[in-house]
C-alpha cells in the first residue's frame, strides 16, 4: 500500500544521504556505528507544551501523521513508545492545548494518528512531533507538507540512549 | 490625453497592489488565524506594495508630483515602510514568539526567513541614513550609493522572501507584483546610472 512518490526533495534528500554516507564510509572506514540517530530538526520544538495526553484521535480528525520509532545502531523498532504531535490545524493553532496529542508506537515500531488538517502556518504547512520520555535522548521533529492539499505526512525516528 | 495617461497610470498602479491584496482577502488560510495574525500578514502584503512605489515616486514617473513633491511622498512612504514592516514582525512575534525568534536569529528551518530578515535590516538602515544624512554630512553621491545598495537587498530580499511563503497571497497575483517591484527597481536605478553618466560628462540630464 506504499506509494512511491519521486520528486525534488526526495531526490535531493536521497542523493544527500548517499553523498553522506558514501563521503563518511571513505572516511571512518573502520567505524560499524549502524543505523545514525535522528538529529532534532531546527524549529521542531516550537509550541511545544510538554506531556500531551495519549489520546484515540486529536480533535475531529480528518488528516493522518504516522510514522517509526527505531533503535539508532541495529535498527531494532520500539514498541510503546510515546510520541507527542501537533500543528496549526484548522481546528486550532500550534500552541492551543486542543491541538495536542500523544500515541504510543505498537510492536512494529509504527505510529499513526488521525488528527485535523494542517494548514500552512509561517509560511510552511508542516507538523510537530516529539519523542520525550526520558529513556532516549529527546528529539523534536518538524516535517513539512510537499503542498498544503496532503493529508497525511510522516515523520520517523531513530533513538539514542539518553 | 495627458489625463487619460495620468488616470492609467495611476489606475496600473492602484491595481498593482489592491489586485494581490484583494485575493489574499479571499484566502481561506484566514478562516484560521486570529486577528492579528492576520493583521502581520497583509501588513507584509503592504509593505511589498510600497516597495512598488518607492522607485516610482523618486523618479517621478508617478504623473501630477513634481519632482520635490515626489521626493517628499518617498520619504513619508518610507516611513509607512518602516511601520509595516514592524507591525509584520510585531504581530507574527506575539502570534508564535519561538518561530519570530528563530528567525531574527537566522535559526529558522524555513528557507524565506533570513531574505525577510535581511531586507528587514537594509529597510532599517535607510530609514536611520535619510534620517541622519544632513547631520552626518553625506554627501550626495556617497548617500545615493548607500541607499541603492541597501535598496538592491531591500527588493530582491523581500521578492525571494514574498515568493518562497507560502500564506494568503495567492500565486499568480504575488508573482505579478513581485515582478513588477523588480522591474520598477530596477528601471529607476539603470536611469540613474544614465543621468550620473551625463552629469559626469558635462551635459545636461536626459530627460524622460
Amino acid at each position: 500500500m506504499t506509494t512511491v512518490v519521486f520528486n525534488r526533495r526526495h531526490l535531493l534528500a536521497a542523493g544527500g544521504s548517499i553523498l553522506a554516507t558514501g563521503v563518511s564510509g571513505l572516511l571512518l572506514p573502520a567505524s560499524a556505528q549502524g543505523l545514525a540517530p535522528t538529529e532534532s530538526m531546527s524549529g521542531g520544538s516550537n509550541n511545544y507544551r510538554k506531556g500531551a495526553a495519549t489520546v484515540d484521535r486529536i480533535g475531529k480528525g480528518g488528516f493522518w501523521m504516522s510514522g517509526t520509532v527505531r533503535r539508532a545502531g541495529d535498527g531494532a523498532p520500539l514498541a510503546g513508545q510515546r510520541i507527542q504531535i501537533w500543528a496549526h490545524t484548522t481546528e486550532g493553532q500550534e500552541h492551543e492545548p486542543q491541538s495536542h496529542g500523544a500515541t504510543l508506537t505498537d510492536k512494529d515500531g509504527k505510529f499513526r494518528l488521525e488528527m485535523p488538517q494542517i494548514i500552512p502556518i509561517f509560511g510552511q504547512p508542516h507538523g510537530h512531533l516529539a519523542y520525550d520520555s526520558g529513556e532516549f535522548k529527546t528529539v523534536f521533529l518538524r516535517p513539512v507538507m510537499r503542498s498544503a492539499k496532503e493529508t497525511s505526512l510522516e515523520a520517523h525516528f531513530v533513538l539514542q540512549p539518553a | 490625453m495627458r489625463l487619460a495617461k495620468a488616470t492609467l497610470i495611476w489606475a496600473a498602479l492602484a491595481a498593482a497592489i489592491c489586485v494581490p491584496a484583494a485575493f489574499a482577502s479571499a484566502s481561506p488560510l484566514l478562516a484560521w488565524r486570529g486577528p492579528l495574525y492576520i493583521l502581520a500578514g497583509f501588513a507584509g502584503i503592504i509593505a511589498l506594495g510600497l516597495a512598488l512605489v518607492q522607485p516610482l515616486l523618486i523618479a517621478g514617473y508617478l504623473p501630477g508630483l513634481s519632482a520635490y513633491r515626489g521626493r517628499r511622498v518617498h520619504h513619508w512612504t518610507g516611513g509607512a515602510l518602516v511601520v509595516a514592516v514592524v507591525v509584520h514582525v510585531a504581530g507574527l512575534w506575539i502570534t508564535s514568539p519561538p518561530d519570530m525568534i528563530d528567525a531574527l536569529l537566522f535559526a529558522s528551518p524555513t528557507p524565506f526567513s533570513p531574505f525577510g530578515v535581511i531586507a528587514m535590516w537594509a529597510i532599517f538602515a535607510v530609514a536611520l541614513l535619510a534620517a541622519l544624512r544632513r547631520r552626518l554630512g553625506m554627501r550626495l553621491w556617497t548617500w545615493r550609493i548607500a541607499h541603492m545598495s541597501l535598496a538592491v537587498v531591500i527588493v530582491a530580499g523581500s521578492v525571494v522572501h514574498g515568493m518562497l511563503v507560502e500564506g494568503t497571497m495567492e500565486t499568480m497575483s504575488k508573482v505579478a507584483l513581485c515582478a513588477l517591484v523588480l522591474a520598477a527597481a530596477t528601471k529607476v536605478m539603470a536611469d540613474l546610472r544614465v543621468r550620473k553618466r551625463a552629469t559626469s560628462r558635462g551635459e545636461s540630464p536626459a530627460r524622460q
